[in-house]
């Protein structure tokens, strides 16, 4: 029973989902206090090659190592969301263009290729990864042995972020002060809060969010590097929010289903299924996904741009209220 | 001290033209920091770069070979970034374009037609292949609102599995399917000699050969130029690009703008894909380590981004950015690693948009002057 298809996608979706669980909660803290990054592939990818890097370098036992690599891919992804945050916040630039550039910087023709090639970590295995961590009997159980209890320490985390990035927006006053940066940043500034040092923060943990994310990649789910690993799913992650209405809990359900469309391919070759050209419609399916259901959330309820932050996207200056 | 930021009035000529040159200077500053921290010597990389890009034997010719590509890019950027419609979908559409114009190549081309009307056949084949693409995120964002960066982005990796797998996946009519190399590495079909763009030569540096794809490049530049320098078309996508709500009040039909502005978008930079094929593959590259590893698509946001949209400024910034991609072509090994060329690209739009800022703005060091402050000239709206 825990072979058939339905099991097996949903398990392996929540793992393929953990990365883009984390970039879209990363994402999510940066917009609702209105900034909107588009550099997130960029800086998966970026965090996903040092994740793997000190993964490679660092000589200790591999619960250290792999701590340590999630802790350097953090502070890589952070490193970058940092420049755009100085970009868009202090000097103002459009938050599009900003993050775009970002992308195209530290993305897969940028600084995470020149750091994969300069530091050789091409085609070698990981030394450490990330593995299950309950017993094997307890991954049989039905059902809930392959979902729940087969996953690795970084999926139980997210699910743990998931819970406190939520009671934080709903229950606690910084949440709260960071929804008013995001809705109206003059009402914020005037009630007292510093506008300027939110969006920095939330921004730049958004970054490290991401960064993790890309380790998720590289340290989990195919632990080794390869030039833009990631194939998209910060794009994906992005587009994540926007369906999950910048809620955290449904950014998690949205994660997981974009796992399974991503598991379908090897699931499917693996079976030795064929439907019509394989390749091409599974490879595809996930982006085609994607923009079916942008679709149907932009001409839906979020015409009524149900839950987006009113000031993403806008800079915020005092002297031009 | 403190430090005021302040909006011009006017907007002086000079600082448009020197803002993106300190841009690229203060980039390859930051280049150089980043080639030191990773143990690389920044003058001899430079030396190479410039070496590579413009002055050795050769290197120009090999520049318009990346320059062509990104100035139909960068043009296609321009065209729709000038509306504010974010078209992210260059790279995508230049597939396709590659695709349906190696289409009317194969078989016009192999049916006998003269040259010049299966060449033309192939300019138009490879517009329509990309307007058709660029209007898929065109008519989601018109009708549906969806938003166009997203969609027209997730569309590039459809686009590059579509063109992998027509060469590597299948037995399509544009793979080559006969003799010994198609069974060992799958390649494109090769075209017909009367599909083969004819290029013009200046004899200097051993021999440039300028391709016929750069002629349609300028073309197209002019034609971006006149459209939204000279016609009610043009400025009606501005305005819609200023403000929605003013274009929608003074009656720009706005879903057949955005609609329009797409499709020319997506022509400019299917056209380069169809110069791909004509000019210089001679196949339908297939390759995920040839065409789609340029990202030329996304080396075309840095190009208008940094001519500031405008179309002459695209054509001469594509040929510098193109220098800068063909040095990284050429040189890619041990002391000139891969990725290298984006990190400078990346670091360039960071600058040239910081540089916005004091396009746009001043800024005064010091304490403020006695007198009345300084009225905003526009309120944000």
């Amino acid at each position: 029973m825990n072979n058939s298809l339905l099991i097996v996608l949903i398990a392996s979706g929540v793992a393929y989902g953990t990365p883009l669980l984390y970039a879209a909660l990363g994402e999510l803290l940066a917009e609702r206090s209105g900034v909107l990054n588009l550099g997130v592939e960029g800086m998966m990818l970026v965090g996903a090659v040092m994740g793997f890097w000190t993964v490679q370098r660092l000589h200790a036992t591999t619960g250290v190592a792999l701590v340590a690599a999630i802790a350097v891919a953090a502070v890589a992804g952070a490193m970058m969301a940092a420049i755009h945050a100085f970009l868009v916040i202090t000097l103002r630039a459009s938050q599009i263009v900003s993050g775009l550039a970002l992308t195209i910087f530290a993305g897969v023709y940028g600084l995470s290729s020149y750091l994969g090639n300069n530091l050789n970590l091409a085609d070698q295995p990981a030394r450490h990864s990330f593995s299950a961590v309950f017993p094997s009997s307890m991954q049989k159980w039905p059902i809930v042995g392959p979902i729940v209890f087969g996953q690795n320490v970084l999926v139980y985390v997210s699910w743990a972020c998931v819970v406190a990035i939520s009671l934080y927006l709903s229950r606690t006053r910084p949440g709260l002060n960071l929804r008013a940066v995001g809705e109206s940043p003059a009402a914020a500034d005037t009630m007292g809060i510093n506008v300027t040092a939110y969006r920095y923060v939330h921004t730049i943990a958004g970054g490290a969010f991401a960064g993790i994310g890309g380790a998720t990649v590289t340290l989990a789910i195919t632990p080794q590097w390869v030039d833009g690993i990631t194939y998209g799913a910060g794009w994906i992650a992005i587009a994540l929010v926007i369906f999950a209405f910048w809620r955290p809990e449904l950014c998690l359900v949205g994660a997981y289903f974009f796992g399974a469309l991503e598991a379908l391919a090897p699931q499917l070759q693996a079976r030795n299924i064929q439907l019509g050209p394989t390749v091409l419609w599974t490879s595809s399916l996930p982006y085609v996904m994607t923009i079916l259901v942008l679709v149907v959330v932009s001409s839906g309820t979020a015409r009524r741009r149900l839950g987006a932050p009113s000031a993403l996207g806008n800079a915020y200056v005092r002297e031009e209220r | 001290m403190r430090v005021t930021v302040e909006r011009r009035l006017r907007q002086p000529r000079w600082l448009v033209v020197a803002v993106p040159i300190a841009s690229v200077v203060f980039a390859l500053a930051v280049a150089a920091l980043v080639l030191l921290a990773t143990g690389h010597n920044p003058l001899t990389t430079y030396h190479q770069l410039v070496d590579a890009a413009f002055l050795q034997t050769g290197s120009l010719g090999q520049t318009l070979i990346s320059a062509t590509p990104l100035a139909f890019t960068g043009l296609a950027a321009a065209a729709a970034f000038r509306m504010k419609l974010f078209n992210i979908g260059a790279e995508g559409q230049m597939y396709m374009g590659a695709i349906t114009g190696a289409a009317a190549g194969l078989y016009l081309g192999g049916r006998g037609g003269p040259s010049a009307f299966v060449i033309a056949s192939m300019v138009v084949a490879g517009c329509v292949g990309g307007v058709v693409w660029a209007l898929i995120p065109g008519i989601l964002r018109a009708f549906f609102k969806t938003n166009e960066i997203l969609t027209s982005l997730l569309l590039n990796y459809v686009a590059g599995y579509v063109l992998t797998y027509l060469i590597f996946e299948s037995e399509s009519y544009w793979r080559q399917t006969k003799g010994f190399n198609a069974t060992v590495f799958p390649t494109g079909k090769p075209l017909p000699h009367s599909a083969l763009w004819p290029g013009w030569t200046i004899h200097a540096q051993g021999g440039i050969a300028v391709p016929l794809g750069a002629g349609f490049g300028l073309l197209a530049a002019v034609v971006v130029w006149l459209l939204y320098s000279r016609t009610r078309f043009g400025f009606e996508a501005q305005v819609l690009g200023d403000s929605d709500r003013a274009a929608r009040y003074a009656g720009v039909r706005v879903r057949r703008k955005i609609l329009s502005v797409m499709a020319l978008s997506g022509a400019i930079a299917g056209l380069g894909g169809a110069s791909q094929v004509g000019d210089f593959a001679h196949a339908l590259d297939g390759d995920p380590n040839g065409l789609q590893k340029q990202g030329f698509g996304y080396s075309g946001i840095v190009v208008a981004a940094l001519a500031r949209y405008n179309p002459f400024a695209v054509v001469l910034v594509a040929f510098l950015i193109g220098g800068l991609q063909n040095a990284g072509n050429t040189l890619q090994g041990a002391t000139f690693p891969a990725g290298l060329v984006g990190v400078i690209q990346g670091i360039i739009l960071f600058s040239a948009l910081g540089g916005e800022l004091l396009i746009r703005h001043r800024i005064r060091i010091g304490r403020r002057v006695k007198g009345p402050a300084p009225t905003s000239p526009e309120p944000a709206a």
